[in-house]
């Protein structure tokens, strides 16, 4: 690099480095007694002059020196008589240009001495401040780019689906985990006039900016092919072929297209190159095989299509390689078998609805498997579609958040007597005080006298409906004398509905199991834990659901049905 | 809301009767451990609940009575029980208390087999 030099002629030579120079590009004013006129120095790295102030100790004698090189030239025309380098760490940072003295006279030996002591002093002093300089400019540099990556990441945030589908009968859920401040991963969601819905996941080789600008191509090429086709195979064929010319050389992207039926759980799939759906049922977890190029390979590729069904209670989950190939402190990768494990861990059949627990099960499993201080080394999303279970015997339906349902009315379910008209017979509220469980199962029983319910059910009904209100005013609304705990009691001819509301919305829902007596017994657990498991058994139904702010039992009982 | 729960201990030749009266709900941990610690006292080998005048048993109440089967079991004592009603004698089989607990109908029952 060259070093300049500037100088102000015809006055004292006081030439100091300009503050943005490099050690290698020194500016060194030379200046000339009585015009004041700046002169620019170049001193290229090749002139002899700059190998010269390098090794010099102390004043160099500008006036007696002879060498081939234009700065000196430069130098000796501007009138400097003595040059003082000023050297760092063996690296030339600036010259200190001297011309004439204004007396006359000549330098003397205790002013070079002088000269010599100031520019020891100033160059490691100069290289401070020249670092501090580079140093805020690199900081202003940095923060410009971080606050660009965190408006690319907000942009390309709106890229993805601002809502999960809410579909009737089936629950969506979503992760999106850059591995920095921007994606390659995505997932689209797309609702067709005819009640279907298209997924797409995909996820661009890298990570970072290239990727996420390749994301955004595909997800645009994406869309634009599902206006002309309607199959996942030509789509995918479409999006392959307009992806090819415009995406960079050795990057592609794997991307997965299924169109689920909602109505049959039927659903028609094409793979290009993307990570296998795990399909969780009753019976075990399973791949749905499909596979083909990646997009932005080839040309003229074909896509096979793969027909499923996801009977209900059963549920997909698509997800990107940032969760199966991160890696442990040992080097040892996460993996597909840890990944079918972590799905064994969740019963399907205990658990009824695996949407709300999936995702976060599988992020805990990531964090326990990779440890603290994880470098988190690709982008992750996960994304997990469930066909709710309707047929059980004992329905339990949670609600993910954000979808759309009247907080006093029954949930809809294949048992609900839809035809026929609900009779109001009691709504009153409770306040949230220990034991006023008692007051509300009293108070439903009498309300439902004309009923004419057998006494071993209205046994039952009150255990359930006690219980039920114990637990919303305990771990509902926690006893805040703020709150109160609603009761709805309705019939039909044939059926009796008791929905018991509190405000511990957003909560996670238990799932009611045989409490494990010997363990209580043994002191290995506490002793309590019994209510919901007593729910379910009185019940013939019980349906839970949950929004952000309430959360609601609703109790079914058959009235003509014979004992459970 | 009143709630109660009282008990009275009868201490017989091999057995103690714990009589109680009330609601077996989280209001009533205080009274039924300091009973049947003071049945513990008579040092026989069984210790008898008596449900006849019990109305209503929660799920707190299903938990004191886990407790007390555990304290009995700690100590090699039986614990039995009498005057369920048909609906908690339900409860103790769905619950499996059944499992650990010697049930009888009634009294003369308890004291004719023990």
């Amino acid at each position: 690099m060259n070093m300049f030099t500037r100088l102000r002629k015809n006055q004292t030579d006081r030439g100091m480095p300009e503050e943005n120079a490099t050690p290698e590009q020194v500016s060194m004013p030379t200046q000339n007694p009585g015009r004041g006129e700046m002169v620019e120095v170049n001193i290229d790295p090749n002139d002899p002059l700059y190998a010269h102030f390098l090794k010099a100790s102390g004043v160099v004698e500008i006036d007696k020196l002879n060498l081939d090189s234009p700065a000196l030239h430069t130098l000796k025309e501007a009138g400097v008589r003595i040059s003082v380098p000023l050297v760092s760490q063996g690296e030339l940072i600036g010259v200190l240009n001297l011309s004439n003295r204004l007396s006359e006279q000549d330098y003397s030996t205790e002013d070079r001495r002088l000269l010599y002591t100031l520019s020891t002093q100033a160059a490691p002093a100069l290289r401070v401040a020249q670092l501090a300089r580079q140093q805020q400019v690199e900081a202003r540099l940095r923060e410009r780019l971080e606050q660009e990556m965190r408006v690319a990441r907000i942009i390309q945030q709106t890229l993805l689906p601002k809502e999960l589908p809410n579909i009737e009968g089936w629950q969506v859920a979503a992760h999106w985990q850059p591995a920095r401040a921007v994606s390659g991963d995505f997932y689209d969601f797309i609702t067709f006039p005819d009640g279907k819905l298209g997924v797409a996941v995909g996820d661009v080789t890298d990570k970072g900016v290239p990727a996420a600008l390749v994301m955004a191509t595909t997800r645009s090429i994406l869309r634009s092919a599902l206006e002309r086709f309607s199959s996942p195979g030509q789509i995918l064929a479409q999006a392959n072929d307009l992806l090819c010319p415009d995406i960079p050389a050795n990057m592609f992207v794997t991307c997965l297209y299924m169109i689920i039926d909602p109505a049959t759980g039927k659903l028609i799939f094409a793979n290009a190159g993307h990570n296998l759906p795990m399909h969780y049922e009753l019976n075990g977890i399973t791949e749905l095989h499909a596979t083909g190029m990646p997009l932005g390979l080839m040309p003229g590729m074909q896509y096979d299509e793969i027909e499923a069904t996801l009977a209900p209670g059963e549920g997909l989950l698509l997800y990107s390689d940032g969760l199966v190939e991160a890696h442990n402190p040992k080097r040892e990768m996460f993996g597909f078998p840890r990944l079918r494990d972590a799905l064994s861990d969740l019963d399907v059949e205990a658990s009824q609805s695996m949407v709300g627990e999936l995702i976060p099960h599988l992020l805990n499993q990531l964090v326990e498997f990779t440890g603290p201080g994880w470098e988190q080394e690709d982008d992750v999303t996960l994304v997990v579609i469930e066909r709710s279970a309707d047929h059980a015997p004992t329905t339990i339906t949670v609600h993910q958040s954000g979808e759309h349902h009247n907080d006093n009315s029954p949930q809809e379910s294949n048992s609900m007597p839809n035809s026929e008209t609900w009779q109001p017979l009691l709504e009153f509220e409770l306040p949230s005080e220990p034991g006023n469980e008692i007051l509300a199962m009293q108070r439903v029983a009498d309300s439902i006298r004309e009923l004419n319910f057998p006494e071993d059910r209205l046994e039952r009904l009150k255990t359930a409906v006690a219980e039920t209100t114990m637990n919303a005013l305990e771990h509902g609304n926690k006893y805040r004398e703020d709150l109160t705990v609603k009761i709805i009691v309705r019939a039909t001819p044939s059926t009796l509905s008791v929905q018991i509301t509190d405000h511990g919305g957003g909560q996670q829902i238990p799932e009611p199991e045989m409490p494990d007596l010997e363990a209580k017994l043994a002191g290995l657990q506490s002793a309590r834990g019994w209510g919901l498991f007593l729910i379910k058994q009185m019940v013939d139904e019980m349906h839970v659901t949950t929004d952000e702010t309430h959360h609601s039992v609703e109790l079914i009982f058959k009235l003509s049905a014979p004992s459970p | 809301m009143n709630h109660s729960f009282s008990t009275q201990i009868r201490p017989l030749e091999n057995l103690v009767i714990i009589d109680m009266l009330g609601e077996i709900d989280a209001f009533a941990d205080q009274e039924i451990q300091s009973a049947y610690s003071q049945a513990e006292s008579f040092n026989t080998p069984t210790i008898v609940l008596n449900f006849t005048q019990v109305g209503y048993i929660n799920s707190t109440g299903i938990a004191l009575i886990v407790g007390l089967i555990s304290r009995a079991r700690k100590t090699g004592r039986r614990l039995s029980v009498f005057g369920l009603s048909e609906h908690y004698l339900e409860i103790f089989r769905i619950t499996r208390l059944a499992d650990f607990v010697s049930i009888y109908s009634d009294e003369p029952s308890v004291l004719a087999e023990i």
